[in-house]
């Protein structure tokens, strides 16, 4: 099967910033992949690569098999891109905007019924006269969207579609996105909020200095070792000075910070049993109050991975 | 069959300027009109042209192609400056819309902006002044070359521009200049033999004196030499415009 997007050894920098040092990827069709990575990582010059925004220096990259410099028309027929910046045109209405997009792609009145829809499935549907001008920043994001999808495009990319966006949009657009990834769309989604990729993505990529540093499902990133880990946070009774004699090595070990009445214990989920850890604290001496745990996530994973190779 | 996305982004440039009417037609045609009144009133007893001719007849023409190659440069110019500034350009670039067929939208609406000024400005005029037509064909044909040359060179100009005052620049100092140089309120006869020969450098002369003849049947240079040199002239450029819309040049970075 033709993969969704083929991206094979892109290269891109600018004066002497290496923007892209070499990218390798590919995405399936049907998947919804997570592109994360740090501000300046590379995600938007690699997102305006596949789209023809920009020009590979080296490498090559296809959608659905047509080569996005060779056959870029059927390539920009198959894809489309919501930008991560807020652009729009001041001189037309919502709907006026939508017909012009749709009219790009040589579709004409027989695609009124699904610019309709698009409103209506993103909330648009009592402003389709308004202004662009005159919509706040999140409905013009939405027309952004709309915009993207108006071709029906079977590979969708958002760059960072809810940077800035209020929680309630923000479901209202997960909602939207899962949808269509449910109807056969391949989604590629970028952003900075981990849980929204946590949530959504089947597979992720982790880009950082134009590389990408990881690249797995969801489930095994979460699986590998950081993940495996558990924090313990505890409440005391009293504000610890001096940790008793009576605690036993092994559960001292666990301590990575002591403030207070407060101690964060960091545990193997898998074999350590928090009932016992408890027991041994109290044995100790030491008076529990109140407990939480945390689990790590995405986030713990990016920060180590990050951190890992900048320091190496 | 004419293509859907080329026609629709031929119609998104022409309702473009149409929305924004009272500045994009309606200004052009009262500036324009200014300059009649004014140079036909004080120069008509002053400048020599042809035998035969009122010195305010003689002025239409020049006039009326100077409009034209006014707003037609404008037009595709500003577009796309405007377009890129404020970076939704990106909506026309993510499209299949060939590099051709881009660059055929963009002239046609500057072409239909030129003349829509152009003619607006010769109808209000005849209602004053008689104006001979000697040549409807070569009125036509120096309109719309004329205005197909400046539209490519506003596509050129609004790649290559970043910022607005580069564009504006590019206007002040090259077509403003050269179109008023271009023989609108004088015959380059009366000019001394040095000036003649630097107007005939002035491409714009062509595209004026063409047009004139089209009217009096006179010019100062035979108008199928003219027609040529703005063919070969608008040839040139449009090769030029396309390889850098291919090429992506300034747009895809
Ligand atoms: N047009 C450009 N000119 C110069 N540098 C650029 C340009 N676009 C991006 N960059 C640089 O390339 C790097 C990657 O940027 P970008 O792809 O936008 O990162 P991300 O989207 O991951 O935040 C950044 O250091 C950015 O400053
Ligand atoms: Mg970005």
């Amino acid at each position: 099967m033709t993969a969704a997007i083929l991206i094979n050894n892109v290269k891109k920098s600018y004066g002497s910033l290496d923007a892209l040092k070499g990218i390798d990827l590919t995405i399936n069709r049907g998947e919804f992949f997570g592109l994360l990575g740090p501000n300046g990582a590379g995600k938007s010059t690699l997102i305006n690569i596949i789209a023809g925004l920009a020009n590979a220096d080296a490498g090559s990259v296809s959608v659905l098999g047509h080569d996005v410099v060779v056959d870029y028309r059927q390539a920009r027929q198959a894809l489309g891109v919501v930008p991560q910046e807020l652009v729009f045109d001041a001189f037309f209405s919502v709907r006026e905007v939508l017909k012009i997009q749709s009219g790009y792609f040589g579709l004409g009145k027989e695609n009124d019924v699904w610019i309709d829809e698009l409103l209506e499935a993103l909330a648009l549907t009592d402003k389709a006269s308004v202004n662009m001008r005159a919509l706040s920043g999140g409905m013009k994001r939405r027309v952004l969207i709309a915009q993207a999808l108006v071709h029906k495009p079977e590979v969708v990319i958002l760059d960072e579609p809810t940077a800035g966006v209020d929680v309630e949009l923000r479901k209202l657009l997960w909602g939207f996105v899962e949808q269509l990834n449910q109807k056969g769309h391949t989604i590629v989604l970028t952003t900075h909020y981990l849980e929204e990729a946590e949530k959504l993505c089947d597979r992720i990529a982790i880009l950082n200095h134009g590389e990408v540093i990881a690249l797995d499902t969801k489930a095994s990133l979460l699986q590998s070792e950081i993940c495996s880990k558990l924090h313990l946070i505890i409440k005391t009774a009293e504000p610890i000075e001096q940790l008793p004699d009576a605690l036993a090595p092994s559960i001292r070990d666990k301590i990575k910070h002591l403030d207070g009445c407060q101690m964060r214990l960091e545990l193997d989920k898998d074999k350590d049993v928090i009932v016992d850890v408890l027991a041994a604290i109290a044995n100790a001496g030491i008076k529990v109050v109140d407990l939480e745990t945390e689990r790590a996530d995405l986030e713990d994973v990016f920060i180590e991975l990050t951190s890992k190779k900048a320091s190496s | 069959m004419i293509n859907r996305g080329f026609y629709t982004l031929f119609y998104k440039e022409t309702l473009r300027f149409y929305k924004v009417a009272l500045q994009t037609i309606l200004a052009p045609i009262i500036t324009t009109l200014l300059y009649f009144l004014v140079f036909s009133h004080v120069l008509k007893d002053r400048v020599m042209v042809f035998e035969d001719l009122s010195y305010t007849s003689f002025l239409i023409p020049g006039l009326v192609m100077m409009t034209i190659i006014q707003n037609a440069f404008a037009n595709s110019s500003s577009s796309l400056i405007q377009s890129k500034v404020t970076g939704n350009i990106i909506f026309l670039l993510l499209t299949p819309l060939s590099y051709v067929e881009f660059y055929m939208a963009f002239i046609l609406a500057a072409m239909v902006r030129g003349l829509v000024v152009g003619i607006g400005v010769f109808l209000i005029v005849i209602c004053f002044v008689s104006v001979p037509v000697h040549s409807y064909a070569f009125l036509f044909v120096f309109a719309l070359l004329a205005s197909a040359v400046l539209g490519t060179l506003g596509i050129i100009a609004g790649i290559w521009a970043e910022k607005f005052d580069q564009l504006a620049g590019f206007q002040n100092f090259i077509i403003m200049p050269l179109s008023f140089l271009s023989g609108v309120f004088y015959s380059i006869h009366s000019l001394p033999a040095f000036w003649q020969m630097v107007s005939h450098l002035n491409p714009f002369f062509y595209m004026v004196d063409g047009f004139r003849y089209g009217f009096f049947g006179v010019s100062d240079t035979s108008p199928w030499i003219s027609l040529v040199l703005i063919a070969l002239a608008f040839a040139g450029l449009a090769k030029f415009a396309i390889k850098l819309l291919k090429q992506g040049y300034k747009l895809r970075h």
